[in-house]
């Protein structure tokens, strides 16, 4: 016979102030099995934990029941304080009268029969509780981090100082990501390339650094400490060891294609590093772009006019490091954790028709506008327009260009743009002196260490003059841009001739972020960005252990957000890598081998990927449960015909007595 | 259409025999009441447009609309009309059972067919046209469901196709002020003189138009803009199917080329399209 | 705005939720960014701007707005409904408010494209369609403007562009009796 000892919480007046909990523990004092019943006023304070410690021993009790907040709230806390007094922390049951009872329902008699209820039939589950244990399992103590950008390379430094090994998978050619295509960051002015390319060269010497640039996450398997990864090597067709870096071929190849890296302003070769200061510093031919290549492919159909032989930079490269029988190549990695940091790209303000849908050459984004400041960038830092390479001297710029709007389905603010913008109307007032820039804004968000000050320099020291008002219309006037807008502070509408027009495209996710996260099963929202496991308690964890995000690619964030989150997310990882083995929560399915008839309608429902398939003595194919892998929400035992499946903690038989008890009354 | 915009009324009736689209004209069709009845009674204004749309019904036949606002108020009658009540509201104040089985298309959507040939006879070639389609002809897209609202192409393609050059400029769908003209003369003028202006400085030789609203305010009042914003030069404003029919060989005559407050007969003749 | 003493805000705002509720539109959740008024051709000519028309309605400042010009100066081209980024269809807003402000017979601000508005319904009854001379001069005759647009007479007259008798059509008589049938349901409405 069991003894179940029920202790209900008045929550102070959560759960007090609307449920008569006196009557409720009287009720429970007389419900079958129970030996003991008490109310207290915190149960998770220390005191109320301890009166639940002394009344198991006292009592002798040997199941515990308590009527408090949901169990999300404290379950883990109650399951480690009947533990402590002997009891196995599975043989607890929390029935929940605050969030179910007390906090939805105002009428205190209906309250309380409800608590009385929901304590009756936690205590008919509980009586047929068992005990669990949990498992143990080994771990790899390697991390991956997928996307080379400032998030990824400080995740990767501060893992691997911390003594693991890591593996970063970058899809471009090198890592450095957006801040590499950044003249200048704010509030501090310092050059963006000065302070990430020490950051990017500590990441190739690392000892505990395994660098894949061209590279791209493909499939994910396992669980936590224990995923498998395939990462597809697209075919550089230069082989790296031989490869000093030397620069003559990609000086030497004729081809020119708009440089994704300069935003289509410049150009690059069709064997290339992205930029100077790449990471490693070492080409890739672009299959898609390199003439010899293209001869190849036209070769296999003789279709159309034959394509020039090319091969230049076969020719002229001193190490003969061309290697055209290079092809993709999908490897497969085993970690112990995964990092995301892919990072964002830039409101594509082609949809904003009013602006000009980008026809107008001399309206640009502000990430164009960064390369054409950028002494490494196709002008050399000269800002010239577009259109005819003339020194704009009247600069409007447009804030909110893809944020804030519904209208294009970008209700959020990106959070960098007031400031990148205020950096901009500096730096170029530094750049020509005779600039007169505006600013059209709504607000201006300055929340930041030293930010408010510099957006202030920006209007104090160099005279932009800052409008407040959204932009409605641009239109080529001659070879000039009006711009239309409104003055909302005095109440008129206000026109504006511009040589140039730069709008704030705000941040989105980069291409195939959702792609990824259904690969490693974690969630995005309808913009795509990652969601975190809690935005405020657990911002660089997920809904699947093992797997953490950080940077951009879970909503806008500037560079001290994204390296403080980059670094966040490591000391995650290391101290998920640095335990020798993890333990499982055992509230996982289990198969009924004898009930099983191998249809695996489990293995269809299970978004965990589960479910295995097994061939027991007699031949027969039948399920069963990685008890890694499963998270236990149930979704096979309602799948299963036979009822061969049942989830420990809420077996079918537990569910069906609380049933019966709520029926029977 | 049969008095001030003649013109428009003319040429496209001569176009349409051309191009084989037989056309006719509903014989009780009532004003949709234009701005008048939807800024003093919204159920007047939706109750006129819905006679009209149920005579067409009655007929069976597609409605080809000449007119954007009369366009923008069939459009927006029959986007009402999808509500159940508002249905059954407008079907008691026309008395008749309404449906919104219509299909209504701005002529220009009609004429601008690419499936419907087009015998050129004499191209428009050398002549460089602004196509202007005013406010009501694209918006708001949800209601009318015609091409781009900021960046309208139908008509250019159409000019395209008569050997003209259609210019790229940004003020296609900017207000040319509507039906304010007789009670403020001077904001017409200013609109419309703004888009003139830019029509002209994109090198344009003339404005082309579907509607004949917009022709009267760009057409009628170049000479007070002169007067009172210093307009320089006259800019001939014609509606494309006076262009389509140029170019499917008519005489200016025959398509009241002359009829125009702005004269664009010199022009056309500089062009040798006449 | 001719107040001279500050605005004195109540916590029931009856304004806001009577524009609300006629419209449909959510009017709280403008948040004045002002791409309507930067847009609007005719803002410039206005009192307030369809901006401050917005955020009056927010403040619950029925007087001011529905004694404006600028409810009566828009033209309903949409340009400022097709781009307002919190997707407000600020047009329709307008109109209603004209029709409010007549409702309550209050005075328009721009007396002349009120009569004007008359003047062609006037017109659309007798006719059953537009008739340009007879709108010219109900105009002329109600906005009491009597030579207005009269210099261009001659010109149209010898192009052709004006008919003197007007086309009345059956239609008329069915203008007529919609707008009978129209007044009957709106007075069993209200």
């Amino acid at each position: 016979m069991s003894r179940i000892g029920v202790f209900v919480c008045h929550c102070g007046t959560n759960i007090g102030g609307v449920v008569n909990v006196p009557e409720v523990v009287e009720a429970a004092r007389h419900m079958p099995l129970v030996a003991y019943a008490d109310a207290n006023k915190y149960t998770c304070s220390e005191v109320g934990q301890a009166s639940i410690r002394d009344a198991i021993r006292e009592q002798r009790l040997d199941r515990v029941v308590i009527a408090s907040c949901s169990p999300r709230m404290h379950e883990n806390t109650f399951r480690r304080t009947v533990a402590a007094a002997g009891l196995n922390p599975y043989l607890l049951e929390i029935s929940n009268i605050r969030e179910h009872c007390s906090w939805v329902h105002s009428d205190s008699k209906d309250a309380t029969a409800k608590a009385i209820d929901l304590v009756r039939m936690a205590v008919a589950k509980v009586a047929r509780h068992e005990s669990l244990l949990p498992k143990q399992v080994g771990l790899t103590k390697r991390a991956l981090i997928i996307g080379g950008g400032i998030t990824g390379i400080q995740a990767a430094l501060d893992i691997a100082s911390a003594g693991h090994e890591v593996v970063l998978v970058e899809k471009e050619p090198s890592i450095g990501g957006r801040m590499s295509q950044l003249d200048k960051t704010f509030p501090t002015l310092d050059c963006s390339a000065c302070i990430l390319t020490p950051k990017m060269v500590d990441v190739a010497q690392h000892p505990n650094i395994t660098l894949l640039t061209y590279s791209e996450v493909k499939e994910v398997r396992g669980f936590v400490g224990n995923f498998e990864v395939d990462i597809l090597k697209k075919a550089k067709m230069v082989d790296y060891v031989k490869c000093t870096g030397c620069g003559t071929c990609w000086q030497a190849c004729p081809e020119r294609i708009p440089s994704e890296f300069d935003m289509g302003l410049g150009s690059r070769p069709a064997i290339y590093i992205p930029f100077a200061q790449a990471v490693p510093n070492k080409p890739v031919i672009d299959i898609a772009n390199c003439r010899y290549e293209k001869y190849l492919k036209w070769k296999e159909t003789e279709e159309g006019p034959e394509p020039p032989q090319c091969r230049i930079c076969e020719g002229v490269c001193p190490t003969e490091a061309i290697d055209r029988s290079q092809k993709d190549e999908i490897i497969t990695e085993k970690f112990g954790a995964v990092v995301v940091t892919t990072g964002f790209k830039t409101f594509d303000h082609s949809v904003y028709g009013e602006y000009g849908g980008g026809r107008y050459p001399d309206v640009i984004s502000s990430l164009e506008l960064e390369r054409l400041m950028s002494a490494a960038g196709p002008t050399g830092g000269e800002v010239l327009r577009p259109s005819d390479g003339s020194h704009p001297k009247n600069v409007v710029f447009i804030q909110c260009v893809g944020s804030r709007d519904d209208k294009v389905g970008r209700p959020y603010c990106s959070k960098v743009c007031c400031m990148y913008t205020a950096k901009h109307a500096i730096m170029l007032r530094e750049h020509d002196h005779e600039v007169q820039c505006y600013v059209f804004y709504i607000d201006v968000r300055a929340g930041g260490k030293d930010f408010e000050e510099f957006a202030r320099r920006a209007q104090d020291e160099t005279g932009a003059l800052y409008l407040r008002g959204r932009v409605s219309q641009i239109y080529q006037e001659g070879k000039n841009l009006k711009v239309l807008g409104e003055d909302s502070l005095i109440g008129r509408p206000v026109e504006i001739e511009a040589d140039l027009v730069v709008l704030a495209t705000g941040m989105e996710p980069s291409d195939n972020a959702d792609l990824i996260a259904q690969k490693l099963n974690i969630s995005y929202n309808t913009y795509n960005f990652l969601i975190e496991a809690h935005p405020k308690l657990r911002p660089v964890e997920t809904q699947t252990d093992g797997i953490f995000v950080a940077g951009t690619c879970v909503g806008p964030r500037d560079i001290p957000d994204c390296v403080a989150h980059g670094g966040a997310a490591a000391a995650k990882v290391v101290a998920l890598l640095s335990q020798d083995s993890l333990t499982t929560d055992p509230l996982t399915s289990i198969v009924d081998p004898m009930k099983c008839v191998g249809c695996f309608a489990c293995k269809e429902v299970c978004p965990f990927n589960a479910i295995d398939e097994q061939v027991t003595r007699d031949k027969r194919t039948i399920a069963s449960i990685n008890e890694s892998l499963c998270k236990g929400c149930g979704l096979c035992v309602v799948a299963c015909r036979p009822g061969a499946v049942n989830l420990r903690g809420f077996t079918s038989q537990q569910l069906l007595s609380e049933v019966l008890t709520l029926v029977r009354g | 259409m049969h008095a001030t915009a003649a013109e428009y009324d003319v040429s496209t009736r001569l176009v349409c025999q051309k191009l084989g689209v037989e056309l006719r004209e509903l014989e009780d069709w009532v004003c949709c009441g234009a701005s008048a009845a939807h800024s003093t009674d919204h159920l007047l204004s939706l109750a006129l447009p819905a006679h009209t749309l149920k005579q067409a019904e009655e007929k069976g036949l597609p409605l080809a609309v000449p007119c954007a606002m009369c366009f923008s108020r069939l459009k927006f009658t029959l986007h009402e009309l999808e509500n159940k009540d508002t249905l059954a509201l407008v079907s008691g104040a026309v008395g008749k059972e309404l449906s919104t089985a219509v299909t209504v298309k701005p002529m220009l959507q009609v004429l601008a067919d690419e499936d419907i040939p087009l015998p050129i006879a004499k191209p428009l070639s050398g002549l460089k046209v602004a196509c202007y389609y005013g406010c009501l002809l694209v918006r708001p897209p949800e209601v009318v469901g015609f091409d781009d609202a900021e960046n309208p192409q139908t008509m250019d393609h159409l000019i395209e196709r008569l050997g003209a050059e259609a210019i790229d400029w940004g003020l296609k769908t900017s207000c040319c002020g509507a039906g304010v003209a007789f009670a403020r003369l001077d904001v017409v003028l200013k609109l419309s003189h703004r888009i003139l202006s830019l029509a002209q400085k994109s090198g344009a030789d003339c404005v082309a138009v579907a509607c004949p609203m917009c022709h009267a305010n760009l057409d009628m009042y170049q000479k007070d803009m002169t007067v009172k914003l210093g307009w320089k030069t006259e800019l001939p404003v014609l509606y494309f199917t006076q262009l389509m029919g140029l170019s499917l060989g008519f005489s200016p005559k025959e398509l009241l080329l002359d009829k125009h407050i702005t004269n664009p007969l010199p022009m056309l003749r500089e062009k040798k399209l006449t | 705005m001719p107040e001279t003493s500050a605005i004195v805000l109540e916590p029931t705002n009856n304004f806001l939720s009577f524009v609300q509720s006629h419209t449909g539109e959510n009017i709280t959740s403008c948040y004045q960014c002002g791409k309507c008024s930067a847009g609007c051709p005719t803002a410039y000519a206005m009192d307030i701007t369809p901006r401050q028309v917005m955020r009056g309605i927010q403040l619950g400042l029925k007087d001011e707005i529905l004694d404006s010009s600028a409810i009566w100066l828009c033209v309903s081209c949409q340009t400022c409904s097709l781009r307002c980024p919190r997707e407000i269809d600020i047009a329709k807003i307008m109109e209603s408010l004209r029709l409010f402000s007549q409702a309550e017979g209050r005075p328009p601000a721009q007396r002349e494209i009120a009569v004007f508005y008359s003047a062609f319904l006037q017109q659309v009854r007798l006719f059953g369609r537009l008739h340009e001379i007879g709108l010219a001069i109900t105009y002329n005759v109600l906005s009491m403007h009597f030579f207005n647009n009269i210099k261009r007479l001659p010109a149209l007259l010898t192009r052709g562009k004006l008919k003197l008798v007007p086309q009345r059509t059956k239609g008329s008589s069915e203008v007529r009796q919609i707008e009978a049938r129209v007044k009957e349901l709106e007075r069993k409405s209200s």
